[in-house]
């Protein structure tokens, strides 16, 4: 009796398992159906985007499965996060979208594979930035720190080694990029600001902050320190250990007298500080000085005389990929430089990898507003079409050549790393 | 023979629940000690036997004497939060616990106003950051008021992103944690144990510290160890409340995740671990929970 019961039971379960699966492939296939007429392959190309929220808009996943039939889904971690999780699950995500800084742990890890730059179509139109470390007018720029031409290229398919001249081999297909400087509030400062070193100034005592990510962090301290004459660095992005102490022990005097009123750590909480005036200088991003401005608050981002700390990130994929989800890749890789989405990026005050292709769906005066440093004709829409600026303006810090030109330095990693994450620690117990 | 079978069923009916245990929370707990003796670069840990993350924690600690080091620094500034917290919640929470056991006599008001407490829940750690400033800030309200009255002229800075916002947040957040183990022992009380001290000549406050308090121990015990615990490990509320200015135990594992220095962390995490257990077990010390519950 309780035999019969049990595969009365069993059967049952079977009869409802196939039940549930008949009604999901009902619902794949319905879903099939009523989506774009390409999408009739036996698979749906779907690639898992890792990445932070920087880049990761819905418009741009949008516009990617009408132009190509691949549907993005969105991973968003933060930097470190992103990091954390190519090292420790490789096989949670196909594409990635990091920061060229973090390659220094990536690389070794084995977790990435580089993309071959003969299948990237637009390959060599990409700005000499990245390639040369140079603009497009030829001008040289800082070098500093983990600058993404010093790694930008395997020696081979599967090597661990940056090589210093060009392979095929190419570790991040850059994206995006941005120079970063500090923001302040004109409308209570009311006197100009030229140099890093103001971040020191006691005339903002209470009133000043930098961001709480130590190897960024410790970069825009290392800008102050130079602006302020105590030390000449030979490379910011890569400190020795004596350093690493003069830079901590200049910070943490600041610290005890007062200097900061907080370290922020995400964009939401360095857009608050600045919008409510409980800073009035600190280091800062660019969108989030946009946001603070969309409200209706006077906010700058300064361009100062020592130059810019530069960062920049681009595409590879998870060494578990294989077979089409890497042709996937590459194609939608190859869509990404084609232009639509480089204006999008343009337009957000990024700047896009691939200049020309970008140029060409940007209006004239878009082009002209963000990457010429001419006053606008009209006024300046974001993507999604609030108005950013109105006609006249013109953007902090001026042209492309005139901003990427002042690079000073890049993000890194540095050496020291652990030293340095020890002592920071120190910094934020003093 | 009864005994023994008496005993095996006992053990079968804890077994799902130590299973549980062991799984989430015995065998990670192993792996985090046998990891915090790892050795690591940059990118991979080494399972290689080393004390680094040990030795790197308590770097300078004999060198900077009389100074400080930042392991001990840091201890004493999250002791010293821990301890204000657990004083505050404490205080209060045996108030409320105190009020809801003896002075609301219906059961339905005792559950409405216990649900009240929880309100600070409600709100999440974004909330909460933006909140505080337009209350706290330099223009926030509390100045603007205090400037109005003409209390102050200079708005007050140490309102926020200070020791005060965070032991403010801490009790505004923790004190339901100590309001319902006490309101629980409170409740059991027999109310004849009291009417018969109040017969007996005893004042309200004799009542209270010879009667109520040793009788309602075991929840105090149970909400300070609740407290205690969180706040130990408490990262998040410290450092958006402390303007991340404020170094906390909790912090610097976070610091070492993020550099993927995970030996480091879980030597650190070892280490307040250890401290954590001294507290609690120094408190389970002082009253038996098993005898008294």
């Amino acid at each position: 009796m309780t035999d019969r019961l049990k595969t009365n039971k069993s059967i049952n379960r079977r009869v409802l398992l196939k039940g549930a699966a008949g009604a999901a492939g009902l619902a794949v296939g319905s879903g099939a159906i009523t989506g774009f007429p390409y999408v009739q392959s036996a698979e749906p190309k779907v690639l898992r985007y890792l990445g932070t929220a920087v880049n990761e808009g819905d418009d741009i996943s949008k516009k990617c499965l009408e132009d190509t039939g691949i549907k993005i889904e969105y991973i968003t971690a933060t930097t470190d996060d992103v990091t954390k999780r190519v090292i420790t699950q490789p096989n949670s995500f196909d594409v990635l979208d990091t920061e060229y800084f973090s390659l220094k742990k990536l690389v070794p890890s084995g977790n990435i594979f580089a993309l071959d730059s003969k299948k990237i179509k637009e390959f060599d139109n990409i700005t000499p930035v990245f390639t040369k470390g140079q603009l497009p007018n030829g001008k040289k720029i800082g070098a500093q720190g983990t600058a993404p031409w010093k790694v930008l290229y395997l020696e081979g398919e599967n090597s661990k080694k940056f090589s210093a001249t060009p392979t095929e081999f190419v570790t991040l297909i850059p994206t995006v990029y941005n120079a970063d400087t500090l923001g302040i509030r004109p409308d209570l400062i009311k006197r100009p600001i030229a140099s890093w070193s103001e971040l020191l100034n006691p005339e903002f005592k209470g009133k000043a902050a930098i961001l709480n990510i130590p190897s960024i962090g410790i970069m825009d301290a290392a800008m102050v320190v130079e602006a302020t004459g105590q030390h000449k660095y030979e490379d910011k992005g890569n400190m020795t250990r004596a350093e690493i102490d003069l830079t901590m022990k200049i910070m943490t005097e600041a610290k005890k007298a007062g200097q900061f009123r907080a370290f922020w750590k995400d964009f939401n909480e360095s857009v608050n500080l600045m919008a409510s005036g409980e800073t009035v200088i600190q280091s800062m991003w660019s969108p989030a000085v946009t946001k603070v401005r969309s409200m209706g608050i006077a906010c700058t981002f300064q361009p100062l005389k020592e130059g810019y700390r530069s960062w920049a990130s681009g595409f590879c994929v998870s060494k578990a990929v294989s077979g089409p989800k890497l042709d996937w890749a590459y194609e939608f890789v190859n869509w990404y430089l084609s232009g639509w989405a480089g204006a999008y990026l343009n337009r957000q005050g990024y700047y896009s990898a691939v200049l020309s292709t970008a140029k060409a769906n940007m209006s004239p005066d878009e082009w002209g507003y963000w990457m010429e440093g001419k006053p606008a004709v009209g006024d300046i829409k974001a993507p999604d079409g609030t108005t950013l600026e109105k006609a006249g303006a013109v953007r902090d810090g001026g042209s492309y050549d005139d901003r990427m030109g002042a690079v000073a330095c890049w993000n890194a990693v540095m050496d020291e790393n652990d030293y340095m994450v020890r002592k920071w620690n120190e910094f934020i117990a003093a | 023979m009864t005994e023994e079978r008496k005993s095996f069923i006992a053990w079968l009916q804890a077994a799902p629940m130590m299973l549980i245990f062991v799984l989430f929370f015995l065998l990670p707990l192993v792996f985090v000690i046998i990891v915090s003796a790892w050795d690591y670069n940059e990118y991979e840990m080494i399972p290689a036997f080393s004390l680094r993350g040990y030795s790197d924690t308590f770097e300078g600690c004999i060198a900077d004497l009389p100074d400080l080091c930042t392991i001990l620094k840091t201890y004493l500034k999250t002791l010293k939060l821990c301890l204000l917290t657990w004083s505050l919640t404490l205080l209060i929470g045996f108030t409320v616990a105190y009020f809801l056991a003896f002075h609301v006599r219906s059961k339905t008001w005792q559950i409405v106003l216990t649900l009240l407490c929880t309100i600070p829940f409600w709100t999440s750690n974004v909330i909460r950051m933006i909140a505080w400033i337009p209350l706290l800030g330099r223009n926030g309200l509390v100045n603007r008021g205090l400037e109005g009255a003409g209390l102050i002229k200079q708005p007050l800075e140490w309102l926020l992103f200070s020791e005060f916002s965070v032991v403010l947040a801490l009790v505004h957040l923790f004190t339901f944690f100590m309001v319902v183990p006490i309101f629980n022992s409170m409740i059991r009380i027999d109310k004849r144990l009291i009417e018969a001290a109040y017969d007996a000549g005893a004042t309200g406050f004799q009542t209270l510290v010879n009667v109520i308090i040793p009788l309602a121990k075991p929840g105090i015990v149970i909400g300070s160890i609740f407290v205690v615990t969180i706040v130990m490990g408490d990262f998040v509320t410290i450092g958006v409340m402390g303007g991340q200015q404020i170094a906390s135990a909790g912090k610097i594992i976070e610091a070492r995740l993020n550099a993927l220095q995970f030996p480091a962390a879980a030597a650190n995490a070892v280490i307040l671990l250890g401290i954590t257990i001294l507290i609690i077990s120094s408190l389970t010390r002082i009253v038996d929970i098993r005898k008294e519950l």
